[in-house]
């Protein structure tokens, strides 16, 4: 039960008890040493005390309430595990979104626990200390949930079995990897903006919508589960980084715009991790829930335009890549499933053609671009697949110096051309995959010069194992690549023919039948 | 009687993730502490240097001087992942309300005489300040501790101490006490009392190496505190005044007990490490403790007059006793 409210108390002030009347300004050590973090960045804050507390929860409170959500997901769980509920899925590419998602999140809600505990180390007020420290352990239990719901499947499939030996290692997972490195980097109010505002509030739609819902309708219930048991903790989460934004924009009006360049910045590296999300929603998916661009347009261009059309009066302008990525949705999810298609031998998943009535339904959802430009690609390659001739690429891709993706994107003027910017920054040639990114660069060039590029890395010859002499005439970069990478080749290539794909077939049927 | 219930058996693949059975040297099932913990924290590739410390990479063992062959050694013998660390923190809260439900039902605070009141005042309520910090330090821990092993645990331990501050003004809101609260407030800034004890914490929070946090914060300074107030001084007031005070801080106790646990289980396998490690340890101990003794001294002496000092004396005893048991060698002074 909750603690009962004394008779003489309002909520609030209790609350306030219970917080903000802990703290104390020390005095043996000043408090610009306890507490070096929150000024470098140029943040003014005058009054910590002006900070709401965006939701009041005690440590009695929150552990009652978190352990009758633990106990209900670990039950739904078990018997998932125990009546083989991996065989329950639409179709065994559906997991396939599993490897994706196993590799590029869990880790990333690890980066975010111990993120926020940073933050929750540094802020000076102590309300805002406390809301971040309770986020830092709800990102504890997202990133052990997902691990736990997760690792059934790893014992039937494969491609899930090093994602923790992967999460550093692997080229497509950089983007996601060097997102978080950028946050746990800067200063704790970047971070806020950045994993609080522009991830948690500003995206988080299109980050929940295709793994929860999609594991919904395609009857995997250990992800939903853990999906909508995560839900109430998002909820929390999101208060948060919108009431961080306000406190920075009401404290003084010197933070505008530093806070204005973050949201343009984050949101912009948002929307690139969020081109693979996308992927799984228009191709992953047997049973797709919507399409990237009718979600782009519902929770981006009006939620996201009704958020920013509510913090204009703290003069906060909607993100600069805004029209860029209204002119992105209709290809972006094709070009990523393109990109991965054609590197079988790179991923620890499977890719596919789709089926013709999936291409019919990607013809009807962008009928702008699916058969004009994307359509035939694919028919293409279906063709050469079945006359034996599977495209393979087995070059390194060239990758954007910020945001780490793959240099693949068209030009927003001109669908037919990729657009790659390029400059010399100290004698040395750094390339981008867009405008935006440029621009992150120009702002701290320092910092993204910095940036690990797996495909220099191979070339440099820092991947190969122990006992390799890299210096040999006859040594060839890419040859160790999967051994670095600890890449199982039977969870590489074609979803067709695979291992999974058998595997599957036959248990259901000694599921179903006598 | 058994009954012979059937699932339909499929024979795995295999049983667990590929670091997990490299790391326990069989393909074998993994608990789900080991699943949430072992191996996961990046160690590689960082992309950048944190702008806040440009010195270090993002995870760095170059943060303490402390140095492991394996940091996952340094495991959690509760298995506290999040899920079994709130359960278990539940479990204690049940109780809890349950006690202040049952002082409340039964006018038992409003009964407590006066004298009570007076120690649970001095003494009880400025610790709630002490907690705050602690739980300040024990973030520090959370925050560049190295490995999923120890950062988990002392995020958790963290919110542990926030907990045992909201219980503590709990206690006074119990005893309708809010101007207490104030009271206690002024006393931990400004007596002579608790000075040296805000000396302490405060310190360590500009103290640079986790690990030696670790052993100032928790080790040594909650083994001393836990023990003097949470059980003798408890046990003390219950004996005068009837079992109040040891209902209501009955979280603390149980608390303390099994953090007990936990750390030393991390410094005997940090001491058996390496030799380097284990003087070093002890050595922080021997410094650290000598502060704490000094500082928690007048504490002791405002909860048990003059026999104070014997009471600590001992207390710090038990504590000697624990970390040699955990493998530390403490000179005499120590």
């Amino acid at each position: 039960m909750d603690m009962k409210v004394d008779k003489k108390l309002g909520l609030k002030e209790r609350y306030a008890l219970m917080t903000r009347d802990l703290a104390w300004e020390t005095t043996y050590q000043p408090m610009d040493k306890v507490f070096p973090q929150v000024t470098y960045e140029g943040i003014k804050i005058h009054d910590w005390n002006a900070w709401e507390d965006p939701f009041r929860l005690t440590m009695d409170a929150y552990w009652k309430y978190q352990a009758e959500k633990e106990r209900k997901l670990y039950a739904i769980l078990d018997a998932f595990n125990q009546n083989n509920g991996h065989l329950s899925v639409t179709d065994a590419r559906y997991i396939n979104v599993l490897k994706l998602f196993l590799g590029s999140t869990p880790p990333l809600e690890l980066m975010a626990a111990r993120g926020f505990t940073n933050v929750g180390r540094h802020m000076v007020g102590a309300g805002p200390r406390v809301a971040c420290l309770m986020q830092a352990v709800d990102e504890y239990r997202h990133f052990q949930t997902q691990v736990h719901s997760i690792s059934n499947y790893n014992k039937y499939y494969n491609g899930m079995n090093e994602f923790a030996h992967q999460q550093s290692r692997m080229w497509y997972l950089s983007d996601g990897k060097s997102f978080f490195d950028d946050a746990i980097t800067a200063g704790p109010f970047e971070f806020m903006v950045a994993i609080g505002f522009a991830f948690e509030y500003v995206l988080t739609n299109i980050l929940f919508v295709p793994f929860i819902s999609g594991a919904a309708y395609n009857g995997d219930m250990a992800a939903m589960t853990v999906g909508f048991s995560a839900q109430s903790d998002e909820a929390r989460h999101m208060t948060l980084g919108l009431e961080c934004i306000k406190f920075m924009l009401e404290q003084d009006p010197d933070n505008l715009p530093i806070v204005q360049r973050w949201i343009d910045k984050w949101t912009w590296r948002g929307t690139r991790k969020l081109a693979s999300v996308g992927m799984m929603m228009d191709y992953m998916l047997p049973k797709r829930i919507m399409s990237f661009k009718e979600a782009w347009e519902m929770y981006f261009e009006q939620n996201g335009a009704a958020l920013f059309n509510d913090l204009a009066r703290y003069g906060v302008k909607v993100p600069k890549c805004f029209v860029q990525t209204v002119a992105e949705k209709e290809h972006v999810t094709h070009q990523s499933w393109i990109g991965f298609y054609m590197k079988p031998d790179s991923t620890p998943f499977h890719t596919w053609i789709p089926e013709k009535d999936e291409l019919d339904w990607l013809s009807e959802k962008y009928p702008n671009t699916f058969d004009k430009y994307y359509r035939p690609v694919l028919e293409h390659f279906d063709a050469q697949e079945k006359s034996g001739n599977r495209f393979n690429n087995k070059t390194a891709p060239m990758n954007c110096q910020v945001c780490i993706s793959t240099i693949k994107f068209n030009d927003p003027d001109d669908p037919m051309k990729t657009l790659i910017r390029s400059k010399t920054y100290k004698g040395e040639k750094f390339h981008f995959c867009s405008l935006h990114c440029e621009e992150i660069f120009d702002a701290e060039p320092e910092k993204y010069i910095q940036a690990y590029i797996s495909s220099h890395q191979v070339l440099q010859g820092n991947c190969a194992p122990e006992g390799v002499d890299t210096t040999a005439p006859d040594f060839e970069p890419g040859a160790h690549i999967a051994a670095y990478w600890r890449l199982d080749k039977a969870a590489t290539g074609d979803f067709n023919g695979s291992e999974d794909q058998a595997n599957f077939a036959a248990w259901r049927r000694q599921a179903t039948s006598n | 009687m058994q009954l012979d219930l059937r699932t339909i058996s499929i024979k795995p693949l295999r049983q667990t993730f590929g670091h997990l059975a490299r790391r326990m040297g069989a393909d074998k099932p993994a608990s789900r502490y080991i699943e949430g913990t072992m191996d996961l924290q990046p160690v590689e590739n960082f992309h950048y240097r944190p702008s806040w410390d440009p010195d270090f990479d993002i995870f760095d063992p170059r943060r303490t001087a402390i140095v492991m062959k394996d940091w996952y050694a340094l495991k959690d013998p509760r298995q506290f992942f999040y899920g079994a660390w709130v359960l278990a923190r539940a479990r204690m809260q049940d109780a809890a309300e349950a006690d202040f439900a049952l002082v409340e039902e039964r006018g038992l605070a409003a009964a407590y005489p006066e004298a009570g009141k007076a120690v649970v005042r001095s003494v009880l309520l400025p610790l709630r300040h002490l907690a705050w910090g602690a739980n300040i330090n024990d973030s520090f821990i959370g925050a560049h501790g190295y490995g999923i092993a120890i950062s988990q645990a002392a995020t958790y331990a963290a919110m542990d101490q926030l907990g045992i501050a909201q219980y503590l003004t709990r206690l006074a809101l119990a005893f309708s006490d809010i101007e207490a609260l104030a009271a206690a407030k002024s006393a931990w800034l400004e007596a002579p009392l608790w000075q040296g004890l805000r000396r302490y914490v405060e310190d360590l929070m500009v103290t640079g190496d986790w690990f030696e946090v670790l052993v100032a914060q928790n080790v040594v300074l909650d083994g001393l505190l836990y023990p003097l107030v949470y059980d003798r001084l408890a046990d003390a007031l219950d004996a005068s005044h009837g079992p109040v005070v040891s209902l209501l801080t009955r979280f603390q106790s149980e608390w303390a007990g099994e953090n007990a646990k936990w750390l030393d289980a991390v410094i005997k396998v940090a001491a058996a490490d390496s030799p380097e490690n284990a003087e070093k340890l002890a050595a922080w101990v021997g410094q650290w403790r000598a502060r704490a003794l000094e500082a928690v001294a007048p504490v002791a002496e405002a909860a048990f007059g003059a026999e104070g000092a014997a009471v600590l004396a001992e207390i710090a005893e038990d504590l000697s006793r624990r970390l040699t048991k955990a493998g530390l060698s403490l000179g005499a002074s120590a």
